[in-house]
């Protein structure tokens, strides 16, 4: 090793090599990805058969019950975040790595929304129109799932974190994340059903954003924390 | 001022003082209570609006306070334990939890038995307060779910503080969305705003309460604390030595 | 090799060093100094703390107390210089069974500083390259363990360390581990591994025994 050592691959490499190694992964395992979309759809399902099918009962409760199904769907498909890289070690290559850990974090975050909450995203227009809901109103809905689902992502990551690598994790991921969360149902959900009502609604939208923005600046280093304490 | 503290931080040191401050904040807190309960039931006049309702009050805003006072210290505890390596910290924030959940309970329980008479339910949910309260609660149990789902004690104090963390900053922002989302349903409020209108006779007993409480808390912190501290320490020389001594060091 | 400006040498050393798992004393003060072109050893029984003070050492675990440098200076203040200069061969492989060997080689090379050795005469010398297109979860443990080999041949690093390193390998294997060792140490690398056999090879050997 007479000759110099070469550099530390740049620090944005290394969060898209991780990734594009996740997105890798997930084309591999296409039933990852499709679980809580069909999830979702079932949930979706459930409520007009619990509550009934009137065409006014479904514009009313459209709105929640599409946030709701699609908070829980981020859930299921939060488990498996780090589980796998618990599980084979690569966790712990990624922690012994020059690189910055919360970037790390954010690759994962950003290949996870990309594979869960993006295709919910795609998904939730079909189910709202059978919820009656108008075009215009779809716009906001799809609009604030995006910027929703991002936070719940960033927020997830930091309950998948914590809870990785613990017996009864998924219950306990639940349990950790729910309260979190809900600040982004609470506007989410409402903004849409100002939407829904004519009333004005950028100020949900805009507070939506704010908190995505919020979520991304300050979520992967907790995540980052918490990744080293659960992998001791 | 470093030493001090250090010495504080100290095990022995703190299960042998623990006891004395507690005492001293048990006996003012106790007499607080007192007197606030006796002025607070017999010599504040009735309310114009609710009657003798209101009364409740007198432990529905301490629990209240302190429900939120209590996860401030946990979180805080568990951020100086974490920057600092502190671990009195940690044991201080594991028996903050419980306390403050069941002071949360208290607060959530109080305002229903209010809300009654004066909403005619028990649990009116566009009420922004107690649901700012109940999504605490959750937190609450979140955090010692966490604490108890992790056998090593030094890896669960480090993630219950991480998590306390994140949710102060959420605790905070879940307050705010639930006053937004109260103000499109119309919430109903119990209390009116404007503290300084309340009856000098009123608040007088209430302010009593509320530092009793508080005192009181402090206390039984100080005893959790302490055995917590022994609990965590059973296997060391110094507790070793004090089951061993025959005056019972206390 | 890269050296710390004003370290004449790359040297690894531990002081002090105590490490609990929860309430049970793993080890007591111990330590050790390594210089380039040097192997160390951690011998002891099943149990008796090798792994943890290996993991303590690149920072996945807490020591009690005690202190780390890495060229003259504790690790703790230079993270990301000290992960930079090693690559850690745990127990486990660390790679992703869904991926095949080249994609999960291509990943690794976006994490470390990246030799000047190419993939496919590497892969040549592990006797591993007609593998290439295969899945991770397709091979063998010991292949498995000859990808991980890849990973630290491939990686620009003067530190290696291995956690029982002859895991899952046959005789043939072993050797070749301790033929690369040797390699390593010779370039002035240093390497720290943990083994409960004994590791015969030709340059100088330093143990600790937990």
């Amino acid at each position: 090793m007479s000759a110099p050592q070469r550099d530390v691959p740049g620090m944005l490499d290394s969060l898209f090599a991780v990734a594009r190694r996740d997105l890798l992964l997930a084309w591999k395992r296409p039933g990852d990805v499709l679980n809580p979309l069909f999830f979702f759809a079932m949930v979706c399902t459930l409520f007009p058969l619990a509550v009934g099918p009137s065409a006014e009962q479904l514009t009313f409760s459209g709105p929640g019950v599409l946030w709701v199904a699609a908070l829980l769907a981020m859930l299921i498909a939060l488990n498996s975040l780090f589980l796998s890289d618990f599980d084979d070690g690569s966790l712990e290559q990624l922690l012994v790595s020059p690189q910055p850990l919360p970037l790390l974090a954010i690759g994962k975050t950003a290949a996870h929304w990309l594979t869960s909450g993006l295709p919910l995203v795609l998904v939730s227009p079909i189910v709202a129109i059978t919820y009656r809901m108008p075009g215009s109103v779809v716009v906001v809905l799809m609009l604030t799932l995006t910027l929703g689902t991002m936070s719940l992502s960033l927020l997830g990551s930091i309950g998948a974190a914590l809870t990785v690598g613990l017996h009864r994790g998924t219950a306990l991921l639940s349990l950790l994340i729910l309260p979190l969360s809900m600040p982004v149902l609470i506007i989410g959900a409402n903004t849409v059903s100002l939407a829904a009502g004519n009333e004005t609604y950028s100020a949900g939208v805009w507070a939506l954003a704010a908190y995505a923005v919020g979520a991304l600046s300050l979520a992967p280093f907790a995540t980052a924390a918490a990744l080293r304490i659960s992998n001791e | 001022m470093w030493k001090w503290f250090h010495q504080l931080a100290s095990p022995p040191h703190f299960y042998r003082i623990a006891p004395v401050f507690s005492t001293w904040l048990l006996l003012p807190g106790l007499a607080l209570i007192a007197y606030g309960a006796y002025a607070g039931l017999f010599l504040a006049p009735a309310d114009y609006q609710q009657g003798d309702a209101f009364r409740i009050i007198y432990v529905h805003v301490p629990a209240a306070y302190l429900s939120m006072m209590a996860y401030m210290i946990m979180a805080v505890a568990g951020g100086i334990g974490l920057i600092w390596r502190m671990k009195l910290a940690h044991s201080v924030a594991a028996s903050a939890a419980p306390l403050g959940a069941w002071f949360t309970f208290l607060a959530l329980a109080t305002g229903s038995i209010w809300g009654r008479p004066m909403w005619g339910t028990w649990w009116e949910w566009a009420d922004p307060r107690m649901m700012s309260e109940l999504i605490l609660l959750f937190f609450y149990f979140g955090y010692m779910a966490l604490r108890s789902a992790i056998d090593d004690t030094a890896k669960a104090d480090k993630a219950s503080a991480v998590l306390a963390l994140v949710g102060v900053v959420n605790v905070i922002i879940v307050h705010y969305s639930v006053q937004w989302w109260s103000s499109l349903h119309q919430g109903r409020t119990i209390m009116a705003e404007g503290g300084p209108a309340m009856d000098p006779a009123m608040l007088r007993p209430l302010l009593a309460m509320i530092f009793g409480f508080t005192l009181v808390f402090g206390s039984l912190l100080l005893r959790r604390t302490r055995t917590e501290v022994l609990h965590r320490e059973r296997r060391t020389r110094w507790v070793r030595d004090l089951i061993l001594a025959p005056e019972g060091n206390s | 090799m890269a050296t710390g400006s004003g370290a004449l040498t790359t040297q690894l050393s531990g002081r002090d060093l105590t490490l609990f798992r929860g309430d049970r004393c793993l080890f007591q003060d111990v330590g050790f100094a390594l210089q380039a072109g040097e192997l160390l050893l951690f011998e002891g029984s099943n149990g008796s703390g090798k792994t943890s003070l290996m993991k303590a050492m690149v920072g996945l675990l807490e020591f009690e107390s005690g202190v780390i440098e890495w060229n003259g200076k504790p690790v703790g203040e230079q993270r990301q210089v000290f992960h930079g200069s090693l690559v850690w061969m745990a127990h486990r492989v660390g790679l992703k069974a869904d991926l095949t060997l080249v994609e999960n080689l291509h990943f690794e090379s976006a994490l470390r500083p990246q030799s000047a050795d190419d993939l496919d005469s590497v892969l040549e010398r592990l006797d591993i390259s007609r593998l290439k297109p295969l899945p991770l979860r397709s091979l063998s443990a010991g292949q498995q363990r000859r990808v991980a080999l890849a990973r630290m041949l491939l990686a620009d690093v003067p530190l290696w360390l291995m956690d029982e390193p002859f895991t899952n390998l046959d005789r043939e294997g072993r050797a070749l581990v301790m033929r690369l060792v040797k390699e390593h140490l010779a370039k002035g690398g240093l390497c720290a591994m943990a083994a409960h056999q004994d590791v015969e090879i030709d340059a100088t050997v330093k143990k600790v025994v937990l």
